[in-house]
């Protein structure tokens, strides 16, 4: 029975992870860019969720239910951070004289965006954890002994309809086609009509979103933010993504929930502490036997980045 | 000289060694991103050997950096079978592995740490930072300097040419390895005190951005980069109280000023990477300009090497 409990433990945390990992797959397999922003987009959606839900909403909007409006707000202002974070990474790609590291600058510019954002995080409000103040009722059902919390169940739901809503997106849209083209050759894509400076935006703003989404519902299902939070679910969806493959939005489902039950699996027998090997294990093991992952393609991330 | 810049001249001097060790993947074109993982092999190699065999500090700091070069050679074969983001997240996996491992090992201390009875002065620090960085400017020199240089420029011309592109790549991996172990156990009896948690990932990502901010293309970057950034917390310390307490003077404000946070200089880190990547990608310190310093290249022939 605590088995059953736990994996559905896992599901519940790898649900979480699925959407994080979406957001990495997404920006690897249009733009071919590790965009490391990600766990700090996903940490700034709890983290403004929370002091919009502690210190009251401007506007006069806080009312009885202030906190899914705060969380709202969370949403809104991880969206605003990766359209900043486009325009100072995305945009510059080229070095003067050529240089075979030159594929890697989106990349470090992320990681500077990573150490800005969340040290400005800490600067604002501190290092501590907080408590998220959610759901007043305590919404668990008990169905034959295992447990179930409602807002898990829902943020389950939602995840599957932003996977399914995104499929849909890329396979059947024009900005979805866009996108692909991008992702098949970008100087092509330019040349037969696609703007990459419209459409490139975009996979920001859905990372915005996604990120986002994942931390609010993070912040209600787990009842605490920090500035801190994004590292492990970040590091922790990039080994979902990798195992699943790169570039896959149903590789990186799989792999999201892959890792978050392993997670749980690891812990119900061999204690907490080596969750970390078991996971990054299987992430070097991924990348030395099948480095094209579960449902990767060989060409995505094979040359430059 | 008082224990306040002896510290800082021994952090600094661990930097510049760990950066060199990060330095020689990434000059042969390899981002490498677990630097940590390395510098915790080489660390924990010698406070374990100080703290149950008493061993002298030059076997223990020996044997530290020989198990983490003998570590980066073995693991840069599997490494090297992957390409672009493949190796940076293989790198980044292969430090949490390292930590994982150590974290779960009672041999290690686990999580409690490991305690280092031998203590060494700043002097060996520093005189270890100025050989590796006489060593490092040599071997950029020398005939397989070249090869690196190459093969960082372009990888399937160099192999064209007919040099062992991954050979060179195999090297710069294992020295490196070394270099950071090399930094690790000097780490380990500067402060006596090892835990895993000071081998995070963050500081993977600080070495590498030490590197690319200060140039991957000659061996001046990374010793700019190391000891700019080294050195930018302490000055921080001293003139953000300062310009925070102006700007209250400005503003009118009356009374005692807090001390800004100290993240400060992180967000100062992260703003300048970003801004480097937007102007001058490739770092600070550039093959042009160290011609143009050095007289071997006038303003004017501009195109002749680049």
């Amino acid at each position: 029975m605590l088995l059953i409990q736990q994996l559905l433990n896992g599901v519940m945390l790898g649900s979480v992870y699925v959407t994080v990992a979406v957001a990495f797959t997404l920006t690897i397999g249009v733009l071919n860019f590790l965009n490391f922003t990600i766990p700090t987009l996903f940490m700034l959606a709890g983290m403004i969720g929370w002091a919009l839900a502690y210190w009251g909403l401007p506007f006069g909007l806080s009312g009885p239910l202030s906190w899914p409006m705060a969380l709202f707000f969370g949403v809104v202002v991880s969206i605003l951070a990766s359209l900043v974070v486009e325009r100072f990474t995305f945009r510059y790609l080229k070095t003067k004289y050529g240089d075979s590291t030159e594929h890697a600058i989106p990349l470090v510019s992320s990681l500077g965006f990573l150490l800005v954002l969340e040290n400005l995080v800490r600067i604002g409000y501190g290092t501590d954890a907080q408590r998220f103040p959610g759901p007043s009722h305590d919404l668990t059902m008990n169905i034959g002994g295992i447990f179930v919390r409602i807002p898990q169940l829902v943020s389950l739901f939602l995840v599957v309809l932003i996977v399914v809503g995104l499929t849909w997106l890329l396979k059947r849209s024009r900005i979805g086609r866009g996108l692909r083209a991008i992702a098949e050759n970008p100087d092509a894509a330019n040349i037969l009509g696609v703007d990459t400076r419209r459409v490139v935006p975009i996979v920001f703003m859905l990372t915005g979103l996604l990120c986002g989404l994942a931390g609010a519902l993070f912040a209600v299902n787990y009842g605490e933010v920090s500035p801190q939070m994004g590292e492990d679910i970040g590091t922790k969806a990039i080994a979902g993504m990798v195992v699943g493959g790169l570039g896959s939005i149903w590789g990186a489902v799989l792999g999201g929930l892959i890792v978050g039950l392993i997670e749980m699996l690891t812990i119900h027998f061999f204690g907490a502490d080596t969750v970390q090997v078991a996971v990054w294990g299987l992430l070097l093991l991924t990348l030395f036997v099948r480095p094209q992952g579960l449902f990767g393609h060989n060409s995505i991330g094979k040359g430059k980045l | 000289m008082s224990g306040y810049w002896a510290g800082i001249l021994t952090i600094l001097a661990i930097n510049i060694i760990f950066a060199y060790g990060i330095f020689l993947p990434v000059a042969t074109g390899q981002l490498n991103l677990g630097g940590a993982g390395f510098q915790a092999i080489g660390a924990y190699g010698a406070a374990f050997l100080s703290a149950s065999f008493a061993l002298p500090v030059p076997v223990t700091i020996g044997v530290g950096m020989l198990v983490a070069g003998i570590t980066g050679y073995l693991i840069a074969f599997p490494l090297l079978r992957t390409r672009g983001v493949y190796l940076v997240l293989a790198t980044f996996a292969f430090a949490e592995v390292v930590a994982g491992l150590i974290l779960n090992s009672d041999t290690f201390g686990g999580a409690m740490g490991l305690s280092v009875p031998a203590f060494i002065d700043w002097h060996v620090a520093v005189i270890a930072a100025a050989v590796v960085t006489v060593f490092v400017f040599y071997l950029m020199s020398t005939r397989f300097g070249l090869t690196m240089r190459a093969a960082h420029d372009d990888e399937v011309v160099t192999d064209l040419m007919g040099v062992n592109v991954r050979g060179v790549q195999v090297a710069g991996f294992a020295i490196g390895g070394a270099l950071a172990g090399l930094a690790g156990g000097l780490y380990a009896h500067s402060f006596n005190f090892v835990e895993i948690q000071s081998f995070n990932a963050l500081v993977s990502i600080y070495v590498l951005l030490y590197v690319l901010l200060g140039g991957t293309q000659t061996a001046w970057g990374p010793l700019a980069g190391a000891t700019f950034f080294t050195l930018l917390p302490e000055a921080l310390r001293t003139v953000l109280p300062a310009l925070k307490s102006s700007i209250y003077w400005f503003a009118g404000v009356e009374g005692p000023v807090a001390a800004p946070d100290d993240s400060w200089r992180f967000v100062i880190l992260g703003a300048l990477t970003i801004a480097m990547m937007v102007l001058r990608p490739e770092g600070l310190i550039t093959r042009t300009l160290v011609e143009r310093i050095s007289f071997r290249r006038s303003n004017t022939d501009k195109g002749a090497l680049a």
